[in-house]
């Protein structure tokens, strides 16, 4: 096996382990290719099970002959293990060090992976553009499904089928998408179904300095416009930014040439600055100090909540151009596989009261995530504790489910998850057994053949006996545009994520029990209650015809 | 009614000041108690009512072609603005509006006109709610090492304390006086809680009048005493909870604090709770915050921080635990004092008594340790809340930050507190409105003399009354959380801004979604109703059954033992497996559904000649009359 060379020191013993909230214990380590465990000595319980892929990085510092690795997890957590002995503290750290780094894809653990479960409902195919297209054509007959990029050859990180409007042939969308970044032509990403308004995403348009034009892309996104109506182009950058942009080839719409469409600039950040965020807000909550003053600035100085804000309040732009405005909205920034993807897809929470379900969200992350081609691999090789040069590692996919935390945390009862669930996603983005958040695009996992080699999170996640830990108790269908509030004052600090691993969660753990209990009880006395109206409708009809004869 | 020239304004505008939205037209009424703005629409006709003595501060804004603004500032934090056609009529309601939200005489106070209904008896009743005496007897006292003493009966001793102290049995007459005499306003060391658990007690004073070197042999004695009646711990804790440096500075006038070389067994601490000039201006810096239009996150957070506000509820319930963990962990009594006794000392005492005492943390609880802590012993409700026109630097928001460390603590601890957050609301509102008259004048003797017994009523009966409004849904008293003393985490990261209070007229939003709670409270409400409706079921069930049983008796017993209602309560499981074979069962495949059944139902309970009489609750009389059948 590849892995043995890489492994110095498969075992060492009176390994001596430190977790937040847990007792201390000492047992044996072992490193296989994948995992690091600890065994405790006294009746060989596996106290610590965890894949070097979640292994963010690492710190070794000795006291004489004895060594102590920091291990810092991709999910914020910190473990510190005690190695007696020098050369095997060294083993193992270097070990440790070359696994969690692996370059290869096809050497990470989905690919050996076998689920000690019963795969009913492949997860793999649970969401197919062709079954979304299904719906969307029962409501209107003016997109169609192309599968223009069927080889992936018109745009490398577009699925194989896209929706666009049925005026528009495959030839021009070739056209289209030389003029968009990245062949990223203007696709549907969401259909209103209220008011048969739209939201498409693409990338931006390459007018470069000297103001280019292509008469396809304005064809293209006008066919999407009902008569005399306006529509909306959010870019997500700041207008002097998408200006710079214009001298590397790129640029946005110029009104003289789409002068049925409004530009609105706003100003959600690129990715390396995302990523210095979260270095700043873990390195705030891992700070010991006792102190107000600097726990307040350095949350301040980290921007994160500026960021929470900012993609949210351009969310619910979008979403009201589409719901109150009544005018179809195209978003993009500069790649349209970041900040436009944030947006398109809080959209959606918004609307549709669809993707607030357990189902439905999948299906969203499924469809304006991984099939719209955000380059998981790329931003979640590391995380905050990242030591090395950021090259394209950032929290955009993070910063996503901290904002459908936010509205959750609003509209407690208009999910049909929990937040435990938006913290499962963000784990199994950063390190998983499943395959789902391998690869960087449809393409990549065609070529990786991850339906075939690995399994899908959502074939475990749909299970009943898992999926009932990520219910949420409160859900009632509300099929309402939910507004959530941006002001400051609404938008809090998503503890589930960030002081997961500072603060006991016993006390609201159990709250959250006794939530659940109450709302079981409920239940309960309801069923009884209408079980017993039965009783009495049946002793009653029964009553009058037995005294009948 | 004398200064009510103008008592009605038509045409007035009431301005969301948080949207867009179109304001809404109506007529502005002035009555001797309240501003009454009635909204025109003929469907809704709703009602704004603020109080008069609920304003701080009335402003006129320039005015515009739609008229002139009038901005209410109310001491819940409700901002509310008014837009008035007629510039004189503005004018009018300025000169009005601030005459009456600044009463001269406690006797203009809306207690003195509010008249819930109460007959003389009632209302005694209703101020009898809360005892400090079965208070003290149900921490245990008087006992061997504790009694009550008389010397402050006529507030001879100290004119803010209660008429009713407890000290040590073993401190005398002599040396009581004589402590007294050395304590800023004769406030000496008295007990406020007792830790039956271990006999530690939390005792309360003003400062020592020590100067640089002052000693007094009483006060000595006294600490002595109150050491010595607690024999699990060999030494006590006296916490100063000011700054050191306020402390050292008030020796220069002949006060300060005690030291420890005079003071045998004592261990003394500085717990650094600024003073209420700095927490005035803190909350004032911190609303500012709140009042931007739109802010930025950095803004905010920026103005958070420079406001100082949370790192004062920090310290403040970082003083709490202190007490809280010396009373509880080291079985140590713990003396607390202030410069005076009675804002911060009657912070830190209360939120350790919070942290130490379940009892606390239920409805009836809070209203005796805010009676104790509070009422009784002195603190300047009327000046720090500015119930009359007054010296403006008197003003602080104490009790605010007392409930705001509560609100901090239900958030770490969800379970532990009968009382939810609209209770703490509800407790400000009333602190400073003046409703009521619990919280008039600036101690006892004050309310003793205003008579507000009898011309007043006391706020802690109604609230009782309406209890169900105010209890946490996740509360229950045998959950180990609610059990025992409360150790929270105090790191800067715990400590939440206090949306609820703080933004009372939300910027964000007009109408917030429903909370969690809210949510919770209505679900096991309609639990009761139908915990309720299923008794009555089975009470009905039970009577049809035994007129079934009767007339159709050999029928039943042939039918099948197999069950239907899973779940079903075990008493009237033998008429329905009597039932569950009936060929009628099947006729009617969903009545649940349908609310004709339901009264249906109860027509036919009403029409059975048998039911009156045969509505036993018996649990065993289905059997009964299955087998008498």
């Amino acid at each position: 096996m590849e892995f043995a060379e890489l492994i110095k020191t498969p075992r060492v013993d009176g390994v001596v382990l430190h977790r937040p909230f847990m007792p201390t214990v000492e047992g044996t380590l072992c490193l296989t290719g994948h995992h690091l465990i600890l065994s405790s000595r006294q009746d060989s319980i596996e106290e610590l099970w965890l894949l070097h892929s979640n292994i963010d990085s690492i710190e070794k510092r000795f006291v004489g002959s004895l060594g102590t690795i920091v291990v810092k997890c991709k999910d914020l957590r910190v473990i510190q293990l005690d190695i007696p002995g020098m050369e095997e503290c060294l083993n193992i750290a270097s070990s440790i060090e070359a696994l969690s780094t692996l370059d290869s894809i096809t050497l990470m653990y989905p690919f050996f992976y076998r689920p000690m479960f019963e795969v009913i409902e492949d997860g793999w195919n649970l969401f197919l553009p062709e079954e979304f297209f299904k719906d969307i054509e029962s409501s209107t007959d003016e997109w169609r499904l192309s599968n223009v990029n069927k080889d992936f050859s018109v745009c490398p990180t577009y699925p194989a089928l896209v929706i666009v409007p049925k005026a528009v042939d495959d030839d021009t969308l070739c056209k289209v998408a030389t003029f968009r970044q990245g062949g990223r032509f203007p696709v549907l990403s969401y259909y209103h179904k209220k008011n048969g308004m739209v939201m498409m995403r693409a990338g931006q348009p390459l007018t470069g300095t000297n103001g280019r034009r292509c008469k396809e892309d304005e064809k293209l996104i006008n066919a999407t416009l009902r008569v005399g109506k306006r529509g909306y182009i959010i870019d997500t950058r700041t207008i002097s930014v998408a200006q710079q942009a214009k001298a590397r080839g790129g640029g946005f719409e110029q009104e003289a040439n789409y002068p049925q469409w409004r530009r609105i600039h706003k100003a959600i950040e690129r990715s390396n600055i995302l990523q210095e965020s979260l270095i700043k807000l873990v390195e705030a909550c891992n700070d010991q100090s006792q102190n107000m003053d600097r726990w307040l600035s350095k949350l301040e100085a980290s921007n994160w909540q500026t960021h929470v804000k900012e993609i949210l309040t351009t969310a619910c732009l979008a979403a009201q151009c589409i719901d109150r405005e009544g005018a179809s909205v195209l978003v993009h920034g500069t790649e349209g596989s970041d900040s436009t993807l944030q947006v398109t897809s809080l959209a959606q929470i918004i609307l549709d009261p669809g993707c607030r379900t357990m189902r439905g969200f999948q299906a969203l992350v499924e469809r304006e995530w991984l099939q719209a081609g955000h380059p998981f691999q790329q931003r979640c090789i590391q995380s905050a504790f990242s030591n090395s040069k950021p090259r394209w590692e950032a929290p955009v996919f993070l910063l996503f489910l901290d904002c459908v935390w936010q509205i959750l945390h609003q509209f407690p009862c208009s999910f049909q998850f929990n937040e435990h669930f938006l913290v499962l996603l963000f784990e199994h983005a950063y390190a998983s057994q499943f395959g789902t958040f391998l690869g960087n695009s449809a393409a990549e996992r065609v070529k990786l053949k991850l339906p075939q080699k690995t399994v899908s999170l959502w074939s475990w996640v749909n299970r009943p006996q898992e999926m009932e830990h990520f219910l949420n108790p409160l859900y009632e269908t509300n099929s309402l545009v939910i507004w959530p509030s941006v002001a400051p004052q609404s938008l809090l600090l998503w503890e589930g994520v960030f002081l997961r691993w500072k603060r006991s969660s016993k006390c609201l753990d159990e709250a959250y029990e006794e939530m659940v209990h109450i709302i079981e009880c409920n239940k309960e006395l309801q069923s009884k209650v209408n079980a017993l109206r039965r009783q009495l409708a049946q002793l009653e009809t029964g009553d009058g015809l037995l005294g009948e004869p | 009614m004398e200064h009510i020239r103008t008592p009605k304004v038509e045409n007035v505008s009431l301005i969301d000041r948080a949207s867009a939205r179109k304001p809404c037209v109506g007529t502005l009424y002035l009555t001797a108690t309240h501003s009454i703005f009635v909204e025109h629409d003929a469907e809704r006709h709703r009602e704004t009512w603020v109080l008069h003595s609920l304003v701080s501060a009335v402003e006129k804004l320039p005015a515009t072609p739609a008229g002139c603004s009038l901005l209410l500032r109310c001491k819940n934090f409700q901002v509310i603005q008014f837009v008035i056609p007629q510039e004189r009529d503005c004018q009018d309601v300025h000169a009005l509006l601030t005459r009456l939200s600044r009463p001269e005489r406690y006797t203009e106070l809306y207690c003195f006109a509010f008249n819930p209904n109460l007959d003389a008896e009632a209302r005694e009743e209703s101020w009898n709610f809360i005892d400090l005496k079965a208070e003290f007897v149900r921490m245990g006292l008087p006992n061997s090492l504790w009694q009550m003493s008389t010397a402050n009966r006529e507030y001879r001793v100290c004119d803010t304390y209660p008429g009713e102290l407890y000290v040590p049995k073993s401190a005398t007459l002599p040396v009581v006086l004589g402590s007294a005499r050395f304590r800023s306003r004769g406030r000496l060391p008295v007990l406020t809680y007792y830790h039956r658990d271990n006999s530690a007690a939390i005792c309360r004073s003003s400062q020592p009048l020590s100067g640089f070197s002052a000693r007094c042999l009483e006060d000595e004695q006294m600490l002595q005493a109150i050491s010595s009646s607690n024999p699990g711990s060999s030494f006590m804790y006296v916490v100063d909870t000011r700054p050191k440096l306020n402390a050292m500075a008030n020796r220069a006038a002949g006060k300060g604090y005690e030291s420890e070389d005079n003071y045998a067994n004592i261990k003394f601490h500085f717990l650094s709770i600024e003073n209420i000039h700095v927490m005035r201006s803190s909350q004032q810096k911190m609303l500012e915050v709140c009042e931007q239009k739109s802010p930025s996150m950095a803004e905010f957070l920026w103005g958070l921080e420079s406001s100082g506000w949370l790192k004062h509820i920090k310290g403040i319930l970082d003083a709490g635990v202190f007490i809280a963990k010396a009373v509880a962990e080291e079985g140590a009594s713990v003396l607390v004092h202030c410069s005076d006794g009675w804002d911060r000392t009657a912070q830190a005492c209360s939120v350790a008594s919070v942290l130490l005492d379940p009892y606390y943390r239920t409805l009836k609880g809070l209203m005796v340790l805010i009676e104790r802590d509070w009422v009784s012993f002195g603190h300047k409700f009327s000046h720090r809340y500015s119930h009359v026109d007054g010296d403006p630097r008197e003003v602080s928001p104490v009790m605010d930050q007392f409930l705001e460390c509560v609100w901090q603590l239900s958030l770490q601890f969800p379970c532990a507190f009968e009382y939810n957050e609209r209770f703490l609301l509800h407790l400000h509102d009333q602190v400073y409105s003046c409703q009521y008259g619990n919280f008039l004048g600036n101690c006892q003797k004050d309310r003793v003399d205003l008579r507000l017994r009898e011309k007043t009523h006391s706020v802690w009966w109604n609230l009782w009354k309406t209890r169900a409004d105010y209890t946490n849904p996740l509360y229950r008293p045998d959950h180990s959380q609610t059990q025992g003393v409360l150790r929270p985490t105090t790191a800067p990261y715990c400590f939440k801004f206090w949306r609820a209070m703080y933004c009372r007229s939300d910027p964000g939003r007009q109408r917030p979604p429903p909370s969690m709670t809210d949510v919770l409270t209505a679900v096991r409400e309609e639990s009761q109703q139908l915990e309720a409706e299923l008794s009555a079921q089975q009470e009905k069930i039970a009577n049809l059954s035994k007129i079934l049983a009767r007339k159709a008796g050999p029928m039943m017993k042939t039918a099948d033992e197999r069950g239907v209602a899973s779940g079903s309560p075990r008493r009237t499981q033998p008429c329905l497996r009597g039932e569950s074979e009936s060929p009628l069962k099947r006729s009617d495949p969903d009545l649940s559904a349908s609310s004709d059944q339901e009264s249906g139902v109860t027509d036919l309970s009403c029409l059975s000649p048998s039911s009156g009489e045969e509505s036993t609750k018996d649990p065993d009389s289905d059997e009964a009359a299955y087998s008498t059948a």
